[in-house]
């Protein structure tokens, strides 16, 4: 099958041109467009490029972050002021996949994948357009819910840059060191006197998107992290996801198993 | 419609067409004749079809190939100079890190991309290095073992 492939070495060149062509696709990093393309995908008809350098820009200052979408796995992991998502790039494929793979490729990447995606849902990201009418801004919430429905192109993610030791992830997966997730879960846990204030948890593959862990956010907020205080947050730690059956697990084994790991997480028995 | 792109591939340069939307894999293989490098899944889990893109891995399968005008591209064809293997394919060979063989080239120039950056990796740091490269013979220890004994060695002066 041929495609069409248009570079742009302007990003807002390449947003108009996504959003005017019918079956038009943006190529990040590739490893989800080359997948479509060498299955013959017939969805896959125009890809977009950009070479704009702003796709590749890392901005870590004053307590905020933004990150390009054209950012790599490669690229934050060799960042140290983003030491805290090392894990969860390091968690994202073997080192030729980190490489390739995007920040803003994974936020379209379908379940099973997508653990970053999660993560910069749990920091409460929010995405930043590139198109025809200006800059537009989503809290990441709202963009996953309607990411197959728009045309736009992902610019940029930004958010608050934690406090040490506030953010969590674990990936669990039935083959290690890299493996394709069963589950994910990220949380910002902010802790005051004692207590948790304002808990941001996230799942990966408990749901079509990554989707956040509302009900067990409730449960947390003003308990302490100790195995009885985080008892009724496990309770509802499932509630309203809706994982499906894949190659890597079952919709039931998921469910089963989430609550265990959320406990590991929250004890902070795992880390990474 | 076909594109034109040039590359280096190890070292020597290339000019050649790609059909619009062609992987790097097959162009390497189809369109310059480079056997060396292999497909495995095509769809960027495998790792076999590993190669070096400015020195760093990349997974050729879902590599766009008009993406590579202006690289360098590695590949195993490239390792050996002369009658001389590769330190790398010395090792695989007297720890029999290799046993159908398949998944070999995407071995070799993964622990290639490794050792290139950081000469004295650790164990774990193999083990990274490889770990999206999947073997279904060798149970990989003797693929880690033929990368631990390369890294550091006098052999590493021609890696």
């Amino acid at each position: 099958m041929t495609v069409t492939i248009k570079t742009f070495d302007r990003l807002a060149d390449a947003a108009n041109a996504l959003s005017s062509e019918r079956g038009a696709h943006f190529f990040g990093g590739g490893t989800l467009i080359m997948r479509a393309i060498n299955e013959a995908d017939p969805s896959v008809q125009t890809i977009i490029r950009s070479t704009d350098p702003a796709l590749q820009h890392i901005s870590v200052s004053s307590g905020r972050v933004e990150l390009g979408a054209g950012v790599t796995m490669a690229a934050i992991l060799a960042e140290r002021e983003l030491a805290f998502l090392h894990p969860v790039a390091r968690a994202v494929g073997g080192p030729a996949v980190r490489e390739a793979a995007t920040v803003g490729g994974n936020l379209f990447a379908n379940s099973p994948y997508g653990d970053f995606a999660a993560a910069l849902l749990a920091l409460d990201a929010t995405a930043q357009f590139a198109g025809g009418f200006g800059q537009r801004e989503l809290p990441l919430e709202e963009f996953l819910g309607r990411r197959d429905r728009g045309t736009s192109l992902v610019s940029s993610v930004a958010f608050r840059r934690p406090p040490t030791d506030v953010f969590r992830f674990h990936k669990v997966t039935r083959v290690h060191p890299k493996g394709i997730s069963v589950l994910s879960i990220s949380a910002q846990l902010p802790v005051a006197s004692g207590r948790i204030a304002g808990a941001r948890i996230a799942y990966n593959a408990m749901g079509q998107t990554p989707l956040r862990a509302k009900a067990a956010e409730r449960a947390l907020e003003g308990r302490p992290l100790d195995a009885a205080g985080i008892a009724p947050a496990l309770a509802v730690a499932a509630d309203g996801t809706a994982p499906v059956d894949d190659a890597i697990a079952s919709a039931w084994w998921r469910r089963e198993i989430l609550p265990v790991y959320l406990r590991r997480l929250l004890l902070g028995a795992v880390h990474t | 419609m076909k594109t034109p792109i040039q590359f280096h591939l190890n070292g020597e340069a290339v000019a050649t067409f790609v059909e619009s939307g062609a992987n790097l894999l097959d162009t390497l293989r189809e369109t310059v004749g480079d056997l060396s490098v292999k497909g495995g899944c095509w769809q960027g889990t495998c790792g076999t079809c590993t190669v070096l893109i400015d020195g760093v891995p990349r997974l050729s399968c879902v590599t766009l190939a008009e993406a590579c005008a202006g690289k360098s591209v590695e590949t195993t064809a490239g390792l050996r100079r002369g009658a001389d293997l590769h330190p790398l394919q010395q090792a695989f060979m007297d720890r029999f890190a290799a046993q159908c063989g398949y998944c070999t080239p995407g071995m070799l120039m993964a622990a290639k991309a490794l050792l290139d950056r950081n000469p004295n990796p650790t164990r774990a740091e193999v083990i990274d290095a490889l770990c999206g490269n999947i073997c279904r013979c060798t149970g990989y220890e003797p693929i880690i073992q033929a990368v631990m004994d390369v890294a550091g060695s006098d052999n590493r002066r021609r890696a």
